[in-house]
């Protein structure tokens, strides 16, 4: 194994088994989409799959800071709703509010994800039961709001543009906003203190306490963050699809969680790189991709991807067995 | 003479859960038209048996530091089955009753095996194994529909005497049945150790994985019970992606609200039990009030953020700083 691991480039000597996994699945993946079709292969078709795992990757981006911590954000489904409907709300009203409907959208889930901060950072509430809970108020405020039917609003063209459009030829604007997003996030967990303390409250929440950090409020933010991803993530979606949509988020929620895990994240916290939760995305849009070019009934897709994440994890995930 | 302060501290979870509900009993049958009459104790016991069978088996990995996020659709899952197999002849009837819980306990068998002995988070290991659960609830009904055995459902939905649901003594049957032996035994022990220390537990030759692996089972034969019931109460399966994630939701916290440590290692099934009423109580409180039915989800929702909010006043009692963070 040593001389093995001694011959290889560095790069690879370095890079997480868990990730490169990931990456190696990837490709097995089209490999196997490409049996089945050639344009597997093709630009176009590997652009498309970037673009549908952009709204993936940016609810992904919070859901990973959240789970480096420890904790859990399950009050995604709701956010990504709440954001959606809020920012087609906003448009209704007038020049003003068309101009501002992304950031209304974005800080509606920043608000709910304060809520959420606030319960697990100084309530000390258990993150999995503060979350279901908003999860449920914001899905209560959009009922009323909506009075249970379809909310009518449409999307701004901003909001369009953000989610279709193509500033560089050939490049949805999607996927570059993923890339900004995601850039900003290996900024922040790599190179800012607040990245360190979010390893550190992830591996030790009481060592991070006893050497200075104010653990509560990197808690706090990193809930607000998260709450603020998934809304823009809805957003994007509202703007993919030019309306919102009731229960739009539910499909979220676990693969966000699996794509997390799938990289290589420790669901316990403290561990994990952001390469992994892209290589995560993209495994995880690739595989409901190839499951609906198959053309099986949607419990056979049920099947398969439960199995495969399962599969994988078991491949990757396990933990240690002494202890 | 101190024997009672330490029943009374080590089952103060499952009391407030008593007392919640109680009191929220009380305001609903106040305020109820009907008033205090048999047919709206026997909806009311009916609809929180559901939710009770189901936060049981939450309750029993929960004790044991996990989650299980596929209690849902091991819920739908047996429904579906119940839906085919409940018909007949008596004999046919039972051995259909028996597959269903049979199918229940393998659910929970595959959980626990991938959890214990595939060394995986329960909440991830749960999330995949409920996608393939729920896959094959679909594949049986893909559109709701099915029979069952109308006497025996009626039967179980019913009234026993005039005056006592039938389904509160089911349930009544289950904890006696299957409660409280595990709760007595070395293995329901060591689920109870491994929640609260695992690597004490370990250390002291406790069982763990024989005692986690009867908490996943019994949590899966659980909720199978509870999918039976289901097909009782509607006459029919359906794979509906709402009922298994609001079942799975509504679990979860129906476990906190009975007094059940999420971080495991304390609580019991009985508080989940009340728990789950005082939940579905709560949620039915909108309708005595004669509130639009649209504002039920939210006031549902503050309610459970209010009742997790309370739990932080523990805070306040707390002498070092150090142990708010564990």
């Amino acid at each position: 194994m040593e001389r093995i691991t001694g011959r290889m480039p560095r790069f690879l000597r370095r890079a997480d088994p868990a990730v490169a996994t990931a990456f190696a699945c990837i490709v097995l993946l089209l490999l196997i989409g490409s049996l089945y079709s050639s344009s597997f292969l093709s630009l176009d078709y590997l652009l498309l799959q970037l673009k549908v795992a952009s709204f993936l990757g940016i609810i992904a981006t919070g859901m990973m800071l959240v789970i480096l911590l420890g904790q859990i954000d399950l009050s995604v489904p709701w956010v990504i709703g709440m954001g959606a409907m809020m920012a087609c709300a906003a448009a209704a009203y007038g020049p003003l509010g068309t101009a501002l409907a992304v950031p209304f959208g974005v800080l509606c889930g920043l608000a709910l994800g304060l809520i959420n901060g606030v319960g697990v950072a100084y309530l000390r509430i258990p993150s999995m039961i503060v979350t279901l809970a908003t999860n449920a108020v914001a899905q209560g405020l959009m009922i009323v709001y909506t009075g249970g039917f379809a909310p009518r609003d449409t999307a701004t063209d901003a909001m369009r543009w953000l989610a279709t459009g193509a500033l560089i030829p050939g490049v949805p604007n999607a996927v570059l906003v993923w890339a900004l997003v995601g850039g900003a996030m290996v900024f922040v967990l790599t190179r800012t203190g607040f990245g360190r303390a979010v390893y550190g409250i992830g591996n030790s929440e009481r060592a991070a306490y006893l050497s200075g950090m104010s653990t509560r409020r990197v808690t706090m933010i990193a809930f607000a963050v998260s709450g603020a991803l998934a809304a823009f993530g809805g957003v994007l979606l509202a703007g993919y699809a030019s309306k919102a949509a009731q229960a739009m988020g539910d499909a979220y929620l676990l693969p966000a969680i699996a794509a997390v895990v799938l990289g290589g994240t420790s669901i316990l916290g403290g561990r994990g790189s952001y390469l992994g939760t892209v290589a995560g995305v993209i495994l995880i849009t690739l595989l409901q991709s190839i499951l609906s070019v198959m053309q099986l009934p949607e419990a056979g897709r049920q099947i398969i991807y439960g199995a495969v994440i399962i599969a994988m994890l078991l491949l990757y995930g396990r933990a240690p067995a002494s202890r | 003479m101190r024997d009672w302060r330490y029943w009374l501290a080590e089952q103060r979870g499952t009391l407030i859960a008593v007392a919640i509900f109680i009191a929220m009993f009380i305001i609903y049958i106040s305020n109820h038209q009907a008033g205090l009459t048999a047919n709206v104790v026997n909806t009311a016991a009916n609809k929180g048996t559901l939710l009770a069978l189901v936060a049981m088996a939450q309750a029993l990995v929960v004790i044991t530091a996990g989650i299980d996020l596929s209690v849902g659709t091991i819920f739908v899952l047996t429904n579906c089955v119940a839906s085919y197999v409940i018909t007949g002849n008596p004999f046919e009837t039972a051995a259909g009753v028996a597959l269903v819980l049979l199918v229940g306990l393998l659910c929970g068998a595959i959980n626990g095996a991938i959890v214990i002995y595939g060394r995986l988070q329960p909440i991830v290991a749960t999330i995949g194994s409920g996608a393939v659960f729920f896959g094959v609830a679909l594949m049986l009904r893909p559109l709701p529909g099915g029979t069952v055995n109308e006497t025996l459902a009626d039967a179980m939905t019913g009234r026993i005497f005039g005056f006592m649901p039938a389904s509160l003594l089911m349930l009544a049957a289950i904890v006696a049945v299957i409660w409280v032996p595990f709760r007595r035994s070395v293995i329901g022990r060591a689920a109870y150790a491994a929640g609260s220390s695992e690597a004490a537990a370990y250390m002291s030759g406790v069982p763990i994985r024989r005692g986690k692996f009867a908490a996943y089972v019994l949590a899966g034969l659980l909720a199978g019970i509870g999918g039976l019931f289901l097909t009782f109460f509607t006459y029919s399966g359906q794979a509906s992606t709402s009922s298994a994630s609001t079942y799975t939701l509504f679990s979860i916290a129906a476990v906190v609200l009975g007094g059940v440590s999420l971080y495991g290692g304390k609580g019991s099934a009985v508080g989940a039990i009340f728990g789950a009423f005082a939940f579905r109580t709560i949620g039915d409180l909108m309708f005595v009030f004669d509130l639009d039915a649209l504002w039920q989800p939210l006031f549902q929702g503050v309610i459970l953020l209010l009742a997790v909010s309370f739990g932080a006043i523990g805070l306040l009692q707390v002498r070092n700083r150090l142990e708010w963070f564990r």
